[in-house]
């Protein structure tokens, strides 16, 4: 087991004692309008670190809430979206993403669907195109073993 | 002593299907028929012992016998009845109990129903089907015994977890599993056939209902873990792209493709390999499912055993069913020669791009679901691969699919054209193109969403219509007369559209609000009044709970009372949070209520879901299409005629 996973069943153990406290509070919520907007939209991407599969925009965990606060802190001054993310990529990894960065290794994921589309229907042209000039089997075409037993029973 | 008993009758039915496993398959190779018969007394024996196994272990469940250690760690005597008889498969051992009583429960359904199979193939299919089932009672038996004994029997169980204790667990995993395992009889099919080395119009005819009724159950239990979600884990998502939806989906998937390819099998004996290929990956990613859900690999809300053991043994029944049958199919790919000959315009070409378009969809959801496991092993990534990556990169081919379909869907077989194709469309598409230009002009806000989903929506359904009102010749009388299997195409086709609508409208235009409430101040959302009444403490059966009352008011009449909850659960020491719904046709009001703050109000979250309802209602039409094709003629004068030689259907 790694340091890291250690760390998180430690943090997971620690936000279920501390309690529910349900996803965005009211006392979260910042006064513009806008910026709420902005940090709504941020949180959404924005994984859950002690959680399964939640962003922190869904999370009931402690950890969840710093996190909201956080990215409301950061916008607060002045931070674009993107100097959000790095910052929080910064300090917690990509882990932290649910929408995996277009870097590196990570092109794979995203060109893969495409690249299948592609591939699969190339297939699928070329066998289509096949079929088109086929010959078409006489409609009484049997088959081998068919063929065996007919001779079979004509020689008796 | 029952406990024993149900154990006993475990070993035996295991015992059995070992037998099953082997003795048909010698007797179908060496044309022994007293040997291929063999399968059927054992086939009825195994469901008949299985089944009094799982009823043995359920009476232990509703007696609350704490000497069985499954009972002790999933059940207690105050909870109520309904939760103790479905904590039966609220668990690892006992869902694996359950999931080999459905695997038994289709090989007695694979004697009943399969009379007018030739007796040698018949005798295959079981062969194999014993093969599945004794593997997992193998994997039951060694790794994960229900029936296990507690030396020194406690005062009282643990309790089962809270979130789980709710009728959708009654009824959710049922179905799914009905689903996942019913595609092991595709399987089956799909492997005989390879052993036969034969596959011809005849078995494109056999394999399609075994498929269908594995579909619709998968549909049903989908839809109703999505609704489960929606009202249980308190902010009304309904789909969350986690590893383990995501596992019952990519069959889910397959299988809506092995559907449409083994029409064209049946039909036109064309791609054969391809949809045998299909009938194994469908199986092969339920067997991946189980094992994502059961080996804890992927980190997931539902995973309830994280034991590496266990985990190893589902891969290696996954690598020597997947990778046995793949030999296999490898070996005599070679003999499955197609057949018909048609035209790149044809209705033939229309399913290829519908099988091209699901098996990507299901590859990108495949990628995405093991990105995580991959990027650590080779590269030292930890990331995640959560809603937004799925929503951008599987939605477009639902999009393309949604748009071909309708087209596809009316297009003669052998020889077509597009624009003959598009004659009885004009209506659906006009329909269509005026509602994008009417929601476009009247939503407020920039989302394409909205609009595209919606239009999409009404070509679709709009487009099953047509195609009825075609088959019938434009007469209203003949629409009566049609098959049931054309009924079922165009219900099922509909209730996708409908499913569509559901999910664009209720992305789109959802409303949310977040604010302290004091009691008795009213406020407002999306045109909706709401006022917080009252909160009190309400002790229920098993938990503790914080109920508020509260009045949802539109136009100063009142149209609901809802009491959104807080819940403790003393025993499994855990809090859940129990939304309230007012469920509507156009939109759902859907409250939860916080904690308490400071100033003496509650946090208090009101959504405003419009047309929520619709994502569920179109997978049970897409589900009624499905059984209304089960139930076409061909299938039952198919089986009503024993012995009766199976023909293939000449091509309309």
């Amino acid at each position: 087991m790694t340091m890291r996973a250690l760390c998180l069943s430690l943090a997971l153990v620690a936000a279920v004692a501390a309690g529910p406290a349900a996803a965005v509070q009211p006392d979260e919520v910042l006064a513009d309008p806008a910026l709420e907007e902005r940090a709504r939209e941020l949180s959404k991407g924005l994984r859950c670190l002690v959680c399964r599969n939640e962003s922190i925009d869904e999370s009931n965990a402690e950890l969840a809430r710093d996190l909201r606060i956080l990215v409301r802190e950061r916008l607060v001054a002045g931070d674009s979206d993107e100097e959000v993310i790095r910052y929080l990529v910064d300090r917690y990894g990509e882990f932290v993403l649910l929408k995996p960065m277009l870097t590196g290794s990570n092109l794979v994921l995203w060109i893969a669907g495409p690249a299948m589309l592609l591939v699969a229907g190339g297939i699928a042209l070329i066998y289509l195109r096949g079929r088109r000039r086929a010959e078409e089997p006489g409609p009484d075409s049997l088959s081998e073993e068919e063929r065996r037993r007919l001779d079979e029973i004509l020689a008796d | 002593m029952l406990i024993e008993l149900g154990h006993f009758a475990l070993i035996l039915a295991f015992a059995l299907s070992l037998v099953q496993s082997v003795v048909p398959l010698v007797g179908a190779h060496k044309g022994w028929r007293g040997w291929m018969a063999t399968a059927e007394p054992t086939a009825n024996g195994q469901l008949l012992l299985t089944g009094f196994s799982f009823a043995a272990l359920t009476w232990a469940f509703v007696t609350s016998d704490f000497s069985v250690r499954l009972v002790v760690t999933n059940s207690h005597t105050l909870k109520p009845m309904i939760y103790k008889i479905s904590g039966v498969w609220g668990n690892h051992e006992g869902s694996l109990l359950l999931w080999v009583l459905i695997l038994t429960l289709f090989g007695a359904c694979a004697v009943w129903f399969g009379q007018n199979l030739p007796p040698r193939f018949k005798a295959r299919v079981l062969s194999v089907q014993a093969m599945v089932t004794a593997a997992f009672f193998g994997f039951i038996l060694f790794t994960s015994n229900p029936f296990e004994r507690m030396a020194l029997p406690p005062f009282d169980g643990q309790d089962l977890n809270p979130l789980l204790q709710d009728p959708g667990l009654a009824f959710h995993p049922p179905f799914l599993y009905l689903g996942y395992v019913g595609l092991s009889m595709a399987f089956s099919f799909a492997v005989a056939a390879l052993i036969e080395g034969r596959v011809d119009a005849a078995w494109g005819r056999w394999v399609r209902p075994w498929t269908l009724a594995a579909w619709v159950f998968l549909t049903i239990g989908i839809a109703l873990g999505s609704w489960w979600a929606y009202y249980e884990l308190g902010w009304g998502g309904f789909w969350f792209w986690d590893p383990v939806e995501n596992a019952s989906f990519m069959p889910w998937l397959i299988s809506a493709a092995l559907l449409h390819s083994a029409i064209v099998v049946e039909k036109r004996e064309a791609l054969k390999s391809w949809t045998i290929l299909l009938a194994i990956m469908a199986f092969g990613f339920s067997l991946i499912g189980a094992f994502i859900v059961r080996s804890g690999v992927l980190t997931s809300v539902h995973a309830f055993a994280n034991d590496p053991e266990r985990g190893t043994y589902i891969l290696a029944i996954t690598g020597v069913f997947v990778g046995g049958a793949l030999t296999l199919f490898t070996l005599r790919a070679n003999q499955m020669q197609a057949k018909g000959v048609f035209g790149v315009v044809s209705r033939e070409s229309a399913l290829v791009a519908n099988n091209v378009l699901l098996a990507v969809s299901c590859f990108v959801v495949f990628i995405g679901t093991i990105w995580p496991l991959v990027a650590e092993m080779f590269w030292d990534r930890t990331l995640s691969v959560g809603p937004p990556f799925f929503d951008a990169a599987f939605t477009p081919f639902m999009v393309a699919l949604s748009i071909l379909l309708p087209i596809g869907a009316v297009m003669p077989w052998k020889r077509g054209s597009f624009a003959k194709a598009m004659r009885p469309l004009r209506g659906a598409l006009a329909l269509a193109f005026a509602t994008l230009a009417l929601i476009w002009a009247v939503q407020t806000g920039n989302s394409a969403l909205g609009p595209i989903g919606t239009a999409l929506a009404v070509w679709l359904v709009a487009g099953a219509a047509s195609e009825l009102w075609l088959r019938a010749g434009n007469r209203r009388a003949r629409l009566w007369r049609l098959p049931r299997a054309d009924w079922g195409k165009a219900v099922a086709h509909a209730g996708f559209g409908i499913t569509v609508f559901g999910i664009s409208a209720l992305t789109a235009w959802e409303m949310e609000d977040i604010r302290v409430a004091q009691i008795g101040e009213p406020f407002d959302v999306g045109g909706y009044t709401i006022r917080l009444d009252s909160v009190d403490r309400v002790e229920g059966p098993n938990y503790l709970s914080t109920m508020a009352t509260m009045t949802v008011l539109r136009e100063d009449r009142e149209i609901a009372v809802l009491h959104p909850e807080k819940r403790v659960y003393p025993v499994a020491q855990m809090p859940t949070t129990e939304a309230a719904i007012d469920n509507g046709i156009t939109r759902d009001v859907y409250l939860v209520i916080g904690d308490r703050q400071d100033d003496g109000g509650w946090a208090v979250r009101t959504y405003i879901k419009p047309f929520a309802n619709w994502i569920w209602l179109g997978c049970i039409v897409m589900s009624l299409g499905g059984f209304l094709s089960l139930t076409d003629r061909r299938y039952r004068v198919a089986v009503g005629a024993r012995r009766a030689p199976a023909m293939a259907a000449p091509a309309e």
